[in-house]
């Protein structure tokens, strides 16, 4: 093997340049994505949970669709597709007008995708911890209404913040996803790098290096979290 | 035929047994309790090298346990052992659990090592359940069939941890029952057990553990009669006043 | 809707057939060589000795960490630099799929085997069986069985992931849907048989394993 090393080529401009643009934007799409992704999550999640039919079951449809069609192909269909089958005006408004289309584009469709998988979770967290103790809630002359708001969802939510951690971390993935519609993340600066100086090995692996910093830090920050509302205990009680 | 000498184990700065040291002769029945916690389980899974410990010795036959050169498989196929939660293979019916090691081990056909597990099944009363699962049987039951899983090695003694602890009050005296016919055809028998009825009838001898350590060693009519430590004599006021 | 032309996938059939089929090749070769290689790691993960365990935790942590469209980056590099030889995107593809999943197989075996009751070790010891027959006849039935619905839900991850192979322009399913789409402009009626075809056969999956899994239990 024959490779001149040249880790020097990480500090250079325009690479640095590139290199750092790309950590933002990986780190922009992954936030706002994941924020999207809760809050579709503890929607459907909920409504996955409610002992009221249609909920359930629009809430199973969305489930079951947006979790068995790979994220890249949701993510053309909604860069692609939307635009075409909508209203020839609002379709010329998301090609023409919408600002930053490939981020909005790839931050919905990162979000919807994370969004169904993160309703599983507090589905699982309600059933397994909140629902146990519907029975003694109910017992102490709570309304069913209130017996969920005050017990059972609290509590199953507190429980999920650790499973949610590897949700979390798959968004964070994800976000490399938007390269093939032209967001220049984190990956594709790598690549790039690598294309112009055929460093690769040490674009590479910055790009590496960052996924990996990006990731400790997430698992610290959900673990602190959990620690901090004694999530893991809930857990073990309800196994 | 067993000897425990000086025996140290600990889990990191938990010091669980503390210089235990015993011996059982040939055909002997020795039972150990004592409070939970107390070591005796760690003691008795010492003695099959189930647990590794730092100091001291225990051979079986002469041979020692923590000897790196001893082949610990074949010490082991010689001494049966019941587990509390009986541990039954849960992918087996009860004919090929018996019969596992036997195939493997003793390297019996499967023909003769069936012929054999039902045998010995039938000797347990459990002629009728061979193709049963585990999950189909009850406890008392499923202890059964781990006893027969032991004896089906022909072992020279038996290792016995709390073996009714986990049974349902109605099961515990079946299996007490095939424990008592095994002592009284002279099988050497380690028991770990809190059922003093069962000491007092079966046992040659009593071992009183608490700490890590061994209180008393005595003869099961000085144990109960007159106990020699005062921890000992605590113990048998909380366990035999209900 | 008449300006949908729903006839470009007929005539496009027998090229989308091919990429399916190579979709097919990576799910098998992912699968068969992730399971392989990820049974090993998770051997290496429950040695009680540091230095076995410690670098296959390092690398399962790693990959695990790694958006997978980086790794075929990497490798799609990285191979031809180390054997000093070009060998195409697909056996790049192939490599980086393995190497990939095998992380996360590790992980489904790992905790199929160190969910097995530590007794049901100790019960078969005791009998005087040797560690691998116990591992052999005891452990690993059980932690298989209690693996079997995971591993086909990652049988159908990868499935999903395979669609990843359009970023070093293989032409799996997607890509040559992709293909089709922008020769003949036609975006919308490809990419929904895409998401369609895709979503029929992952959700019949995911539902198959629920059911075997539901069945099990009760």
């Amino acid at each position: 093997m024959n490779y001149r090393w040249n880790w020097s080529i990480l500090l250079q401009e325009p690479y640095w340049e590139w290199l750092w643009s790309g950590v933002q934007w990986t780190l922009a799409i992954s936030l706002v994505s994941w924020v999207l992704a809760l809050t579709i999550g503890l929607g459907v999640g909920i409504a996955r949970s409610l002992p009221a039919r249609g909920a359930r079951l629009v809430a199973g449809i969305y489930i079951d669709v947006f979790r068995n069609i790979p994220p890249l192909v949701q993510l053309f269909l909604w860069f692609f597709v939307l635009p075409e089958i909508v209203p020839e005006s609002i379709g010329l408004w998301l090609k023409r007008d919408l600002p930053y289309p490939e981020f909005v584009t790839a931050v919905v469709a990162i979000g919807l995708f994370a969004g169904s998988r993160v309703a599983e979770q507090v589905r699982a967290g309600i059933e397994a911890v909140g629902n146990p103790l519907l029975p003694a809630a109910l017992a102490t002359g709570l309304h069913p209404v209130q017996a969920f708001r005050l017990v059972v969802l609290p509590l199953g939510l507190r429980a999920i913040v650790g499973p949610l951690t590897s949700e979390f971390l798959i968004t964070i993935k994800l976000s490399s996803l938007s390269l093939t519609i032209g967001v220049l993340e984190l990956t594709a600066q790598s690549r790039h790098v690598e294309n112009y100086t055929f460093q690769g090995l040490e674009a590479f692996t910055f790009a590496t290096v960052g996924y990996l910093v990006i990731g400790l830090c997430v698992t610290g920050l959900m673990r602190f979290i959990d620690d901090r509302i004694g999530g893991s205990a809930l857990r073990k009680a309800a196994t | 035929m067993i000897a425990v000498e000086d025996v140290h184990k600990s889990y990191g700065k938990l010091q669980i047994l503390r210089g235990c040291s015993a011996t059982v002769r040939q055909g002997e029945v020795v039972v150990i309790c004592g409070p939970s916690g107390s070591g005796k389980s760690t003691l008795i899974k010492c003695v099959n090298g189930l647990v590794p410990f730092e100091r001291g010795t225990i051979t079986v036959n002469g041979v020692s346990v923590s000897d790196p050169k001893t082949d610990l498989p074949a010490l082991r196929s010689r001494i049966g052992m019941v587990f509390q939660s009986f541990e039954l293979y849960p992918h087996m019916t009860a004919l090929e659990n018996v019969s596992l090691a036997q195939i493997h081990v003793l390297k019996r056909s499967r023909a003769e090592a069936d012929e054999r597990s039902e045998k010995i099944l039938m000797r347990v009363g459990l002629g009728s359940k061979m193709t049963s699962r585990p999950s189909q049987l009850s406890g008392g039951q499923q202890q059964r069939v781990g006893i027969a899983r032991a004896l089906a090695m022909d072992p020279a003694a038996m290792l016995f941890d709390e073996p009714t602890s986990a049974l349902d009050p109605e099961m515990i005296n079946e299996v007490l029952e095939v424990m008592q016919e095994l002592a009284l055809e002279g099988m050497t028998m380690m028991v770990v057990t809190h059922e003093m009825g069962f000491a007092q009838r079966v046992a040659d001898r009593v071992l009183f553990m608490d700490g890590g350590e061994i209180l008393e060693d005595t003869p099961k009519a000085q144990f109960f009669t007159a106990p020699a430590t005062e921890r000992a004599k605590q113990f048998l006021t909380k366990v035999l006043t209900h | 809707m008449n300006d949908f032309d729903w006839g470009v996938i007929a005539r496009s059939w027998s090229f989308l057939a091919e990429g399916m089929a190579l979709s097919a090749l990576l799910v098998l070769v992912a699968t068969v060589g992730g399971l392989v290689l990820g049974f090993g790691l998770a051997l290496m993960r429950l040695s009680t000795h540091r230095f076995i365990a410690a670098p296959a935790a390092a690398y399962v942590t790693v990959m695990r960490s790694l958006p997978l469209v980086l790794v075929l980056f990497w490798f799609y590099f990285l191979i031809p630099l180390a054997i000093g030889r070009p060998i195409g995107s697909l056996m790049s593809a192939l490599i980086a799929f393995v190497m990939f999943e095998a992380a996360f197989y590790c992980e489904i075996i790992r905790a199929g085997i160190a969910n097995v009751r530590k007794g049901q070790a100790e019960a078969g010891l005791a009998t005087g069986l040797r560690r691998g027959q116990v591992m052999r006849h005891i452990v690993m039935p059980q932690a298989l069985r209690a693996m079997m619905p995971l591993v086909l839900n990652q049988i159908v991850i990868v499935f999903q992931d395979t669609s990843l192979v359009y970023v070093v322009a293989l032409h799996d399913f997607l890509t040559t849907a992709s293909i089709v789409a922008s020769r003949d402009g036609r975006p919308t009626e490809m990419y929904t048989l895409v998401a369609v075809v895709y979503l029929i056969i992952c959700l019949s999956a995911t539902k198959a394993v629920e059911f075997y899994r539901k069945g099990r239990t009760t």
